[in-house]
């Protein structure tokens, strides 16, 4: 029980809109344990992002239950037992880096000592030391997006919710991003849900993959990777890597048999 | 230097020769009547030299307006009554009450608009509202009232200003205060950040670009409600009150260096905004 982080038993969510109802979820069932890296993958519209709303309290699911460390999402959210990383950096450009990690520290409200050593530790472990006194707009927009998981690393969450962090980036500065990832996942001992719409993303990243598909959204498959949890960059090129691809792909193309 | 202010200079050059041809045409009628009566034949270059120099011409040439200014302003001790900078100051001081004012009065309803679901849905028609009924109708109406009750003098005059210049304030404010967009203010909830904190930490910062041009808008709007504040008072002070005995007495050159003082006031001022605007949002990196 203690090891369970997530457990959603039959959630759904439907919108309501002009045109009908939206099924984003039906029926899902999910369960992630402390220190998965579980990526989500899917089309547009196959409500990925909206489970990773859900567990963060961010929308309402309309049916079934889930918890987020045994508690339900709102508790959680105001526990402040998750950090969140949107698709955008989002880094405030009238705050230097320092300031904008030191944020959600303010509005807990950690002492100021602690802020300062926190703030040091996580620029270290996004390898951004140095730039504390830097404006987001000195920064590219790989380092702009290091600094905002060095913000949702910077207070006491075991868990992090991830939405195409690197979705806009090239393809070059990602698997750069992608390789920290691990080793900060490695060094922090934290458990990531991960959204992506990128398979060699999703293989190389995670502990587990939840493919899904849309119309309405639900889960068609969850791969446990067999892949060690030490992976550097060219296990990519290793029969089991293309394997577990190949079933990721066979996943999304039988959800979308029926469209 | 030619390519910067060329332009300028060209477009400057060209106003000032209309004037000049203007005042020509428009003070000719007056310029014959006198030598009819005196029986002289008018030529070309005698027309153009009466027109230019006329005592209480319908549209005073440049040069005119200038002398008046140089004798009104840098020839006259300030505290005179006489002197343009004392009735610029008198006029100045309760456009910046009023501009005070005004701004605080419209950043107020701009957060009140954005917080709380009544007012979103109420007070904007009454802002609104409160801008299409004429200044000129409802000034004498305010300025009784407050007499009424015993207030006088600047205050008055600062209220009219404050009438037009909240509105620019509000307008931009409540676009300013809303800037953040979804996944910001998402961002704050999973912080489980209060509203207090999201105001000063997100909203306040994010409505400064927003602010500044409101704030140009309105102390201008706030020198025009000083002036037309002085209008229906039979005020003896302030630009209003020379523009009023300008035209009771046919001055039209006091009119023009009037109306001359109060432009180059409201571009003083609102260049000041601008350059507190440009520091302050290099300094805040917004202006990158």
């Amino acid at each position: 029980m203690s090891d369970i982080v997530i457990e959603a038993k039959k959630l759904s969510l439907t919108f309501e809109t002009n045109d009908g109802p939206v099924h984003a979820l039906q029926d899902v069932d999910l369960t992630i344990n402390k220190g998965d890296f579980v990526s989500f993958i899917g089309p547009s519209g196959c409500g990925k992002t909206t489970f990773l709303r859900v567990m963060a309290d961010l929308e309402q699911p309309t049916g079934g239950s889930i918890t987020v460390n045994g508690m339900s999402p709102e508790e959680a959210r105001l526990k402040r037992a998750y950090g969140y990383v949107f698709q955008a950096a989002g880094l405030y450009p009238w705050r230097t880096i320092g300031g904008n990690i030191r944020l959600p520290l303010e509005i807990m409200g950690y002492s100021k000592e602690n802020r300062v050593r926190r703030v040091k530790k996580v620029l270290e472990l996004v390898h951004l030391d140095g730039f504390e006194n830097k404006f987001p707009w000195q920064l590219s927009g790989g380092m702009q997006q290091r600094a905002s998981i060095a913000r949702a690393l910077s207070f006491d969450a075991d868990l992090m919710l991830m939405d195409e962090p690197f979705g806009a980036l090239d393809e070059i500065v990602r698997d750069h991003l992608n390789e920290q990832l691990l080793e900060l996942w490695a060094e922090t001992n934290k458990t990531i849900a991960f959204v992506t719409h990128s398979i060699p993303e999703a293989v190389y990243l995670s502990t587990k993959i939840v493919v899904m598909s849309p119309r309405p959204g639900r889960v068609t498959d969850v791969i446990e990777s067999t892949l060690p949890r030490e992976r550097p960059l060219d296990i990519r090129e290793s029969q089991e890597f293309l394997d577990i691809a190949h079933r990721v792909r066979e996943g999304l193309r039988a959800g979308h048999g029926d469209d | 230097m030619w390519q910067r202010f060329g332009p300028v200079v060209t477009v400057v050059a060209a106003i000032f020769a209309l004037w000049y041809v203007m005042a020509v045409v428009m003070n000719a009628n007056w310029a014959y009547d006198k030598a009819r009566r005196a029986d002289v034949e008018l030529g070309f270059s005698e027309l153009v030299v009466d027109t230019w120099s006329q005592k209480k011409p319908r549209l005073p040439a440049p040069h005119q307006v200038a002398v008046e200014l140089w004798n009104t302003t840098a020839m006259k001790s300030i505290t005179s009554k006489r002197s343009l900078v004392f009735h610029s100051w008198i006029t100045l001081s309760s456009t910046l009450l009023g501009f005070a004012m005004g701004t605080v009065l419209g950043i107020l309803l701009a957060v009140g608009i954005v917080h709380n679901k009544a007012m979103n849905l109420s007070v904007m028609p009454w802002v609104i509202a409160s801008q299409t009924i004429p200044i000129l109708a409802i000034a004498p109406m305010i300025i009784v009232v407050l007499n009424a009750v015993g207030i006088s003098g600047l205050v008055p005059k600062a209220v009219i200003s404050m009438y037009l210049s909240f509105f620019p304030v509000v307008v931009g404010m409540v676009k300013g205060l809303r800037a953040p967009d979804a996944m910001q203010m998402d961002q704050m909830r999973t912080w489980n950040a209060s509203k207090w904190t999201t105001f000063w930490a997100l909203r306040w910062p994010s409505s400064v670009p927003y602010l500044f041009p409101s704030l140009k808008i309105g102390v201008a709007a706030a020198l025009v409600g000083a002036i037309v504040a002085e209008l229906p008072t039979g005020a003896v002070r302030g630009l209003g009150a020379r523009l009023l005995a300008g035209s009771y007495y046919g001055q039209t050159i006091q009119i023009w260096s009037a109306l001359l003082m109060a432009a180059a006031l409201a571009a003083s001022l609102v260049m000041i905004i601008g350059q507190i605007e440009n520091y302050t949002l290099r300094k805040m990196g917004m202006s990158q």
